[in-house]
């Protein structure tokens, strides 16, 4: 699903990525750990071709985006559903609106989106707050309104940057629930995080990046470092 | 066409949320296009008036001694015509000279009743097939004879097409100047609606949005903008244009002997180029005003 052959990405004085290599599968659900600055937000920037590779190809759904045009970039993030640890919402638009939102940019139709976005919400489970605007919500349910608008359109991997980063542990564990279940559902799934409980709890594989290195990649929990037991 | 109408609903939206600094463009392309239009209309009639010029000065006049003869007329006017260059050469009768210089004295064209001769003369009238050729004809007609003095105007429509050349040069700059400034004005107005939506165009790019799709709306305003302009400015022009043309028109023009564009027709010229200026200055403003933007 994701494949990175021998990325780098180097910055004007620091590196981002160093001849990186690595295979995410379809249905993979993936912690991506590191200290700030490691190179995590380049790795998913990259797959959005937010920025360009200085070296080496990512292949994203078999598709090398080094290689693609910036008229093929809206086509890629169409695949690619994004969520992030600040939600991301627009605060004049309701609930309903935010997550019609992502149809509407692809023009789908009316009848489309008013079928569509109340089964996404009822799978995120925030059916009866599709009339309330973002500041109406708690964090956590407008969490939920930015992952149905991620999911809305079917992408074929989630990629969530720090997803729980502004919640409490009882609602963070929650969205990891929801997360879980999207990801049995067959989206593959991306997240960065600093989460250690979380991912120590989930007990899926984990990516550890440092300095723009993959320093540990297997399944389990978080350590950065070689050494077990040796944490951050 | 769905989305045609989605765009432009948003343009209207946008601009009247902004709606300040949308009448403030809107305002400066009226401006812009207004001295535009002065300088299109002052073009358009000079150029009429070069070519009324041209068309009526493109021949020579012979005048010819009063004691010519029949004869040495008809043989003057054969070896004019054998000449190269020439295209036709017509005869004017003293008595025809005197009636038309009644005609275009008009009222007056009486006191000229009062002379007890006609002091005018017979003239050969010489159309030339080109005006570079009426200087070699008019030279060989000196030299017949029974011409008593030839008249051209060849230098008086060179030095008028220099000026007017020049004339046009220097308004085809100033307009695209004009164009330029207009142009940023309008993409300074969409900046501020962009900036307000700089959130909005992230999310859309992060969902998978076309560029295209993203400046619709701001281009919907630009060009919205624009037409408003475009129209507001003819309707300014027309009345500046028909109130000009009335208060010089009769008198001025009937001593030039050259014609005014009329009213009506400058209008519909002026509104179809307005807004093709307008419609382009609103799009390429807001095409400029998004670039960076888009690159996300």
């Amino acid at each position: 699903m994701i494949r990175f052959e021998h990325v780098t990405k180097t910055y004007r004085t620091n590196i981002g990525l160093d001849d990186v290599s690595v295979d995410i599968e379809k249905g993979d659900f993936v912690f991506l750990v590191g200290p700030s600055g490691a190179g995590k937000s380049t790795f998913i920037k990259l797959i959005l071709k937010e920025i360009d590779a200085d070296k080496g190809n990512i292949f994203v759904n078999g598709k090398d985006v080094t290689k693609m045009s910036n008229r093929e970039i809206p086509e890629l993030r169409r695949k690619v559903g994004t969520v992030f640890q600040d939600f991301r919402l627009l605060p004049k638009k309701t609930v309903f609106e935010n997550v019609a939102f992502a149809m509407e940019v692809l023009h789908k139709s009316k009848r489309q989106i008013r079928k569509q976005v109340p089964q996404v919400l009822s799978l995120v489970g925030i059916t009866d707050k599709a009339h309330k605007y973002p500041d109406e919500l708690s964090a956590g349910e407008q969490q939920r309104v930015a992952i149905a608008r991620a999911i809305i359109n079917n992408p074929m991997v989630l990629i969530a940057d720090e997803p729980t980063g502004n919640l409490d542990p009882k609602t963070a564990d929650e969205i990891m629930d929801l997360l879980e279940q999207i990801n049995l559902r067959g989206t593959t799934i991306v997240m960065v995080t600093h989460a250690k409980d979380i991912v120590d709890r989930m007990k899926k594989r984990v990516i550890a990046i440092d300095k723009g290195r993959i320093v540990r990649d297997r399944e389990g929990i978080y350590n950065i470092r070689e050494e077990a037991g040796a944490d951050e | 066409m769905n989305s045609l109408m989605y765009n432009i609903k948003q343009g209207f939206t946008q601009i009247f949320r902004n709606r300040g600094m949308s009448l403030a463009s809107i305002f400066s392309i009226v401006a812009m296009l207004f001295i535009l239009g002065i300088f299109f209309s002052i073009m358009v009639n000079l150029n009429l008036f070069t070519e009324v010029v041209k068309q009526d000065y493109d021949q020579v006049e012979v005048y010819l001694e009063d004691q010519v003869t029949d004869e040495q007329c008809r043989n003057i006017i054969e070896n004019i015509k054998s000449h190269e260059g020439v295209e036709s050469v017509s005869y004017r009768s003293k008595e025809e000279a005197l009636q038309i210089m009644k005609e275009r004295w008009g009222k007056s064209g009486y006191l000229l009743n009062s002379l007890g001769e006609n002091p005018l003369p017979a003239s050969l009238l010489i159309s030339v097939k080109s005006i570079d050729q009426a200087s070699a004809v008019s030279e060989y007609a000196g030299t017949l004879e029974g011409v008593e003095d030839i008249q051209y105007y060849r230098d008086t429509v060179e030095k008028l097409t220099s000026v007017t050349d020049f004339l046009q040069i220097g308004a085809l700059v100033v307009m695209a100047f004009l164009i330029v400034v207009s142009v940023v004005v309008v993409s300074n107005t969409i900046k501020l609606t962009v900036f307000a939506r700089a959130r909005e165009i992230r999310i859309m790019k992060y969902v998978g949005a076309t560029n295209w799709f993203i400046r619709g709306p701001f281009m919907a305003e630009g060009i919205i903008i624009g037409s408003l302009a475009a129209v507001v400015a003819t309707g300014l022009m027309t009345l500046l244009y028909g109130r000009v043309s009335a208060s010089i028109g009769s008198q001025v023009l009937a001593i030039a002997s050259c014609p005014l564009i009329s009213t009506g027709y400058m209008a519909v010229n002026m509104l179809i180029i307005f807004l093709a200026l307008g419609v382009s200055i609103g799009a390429w403003g807001s095409i400029i005003s998004m670039r960076k933007f888009l690159d996300v």
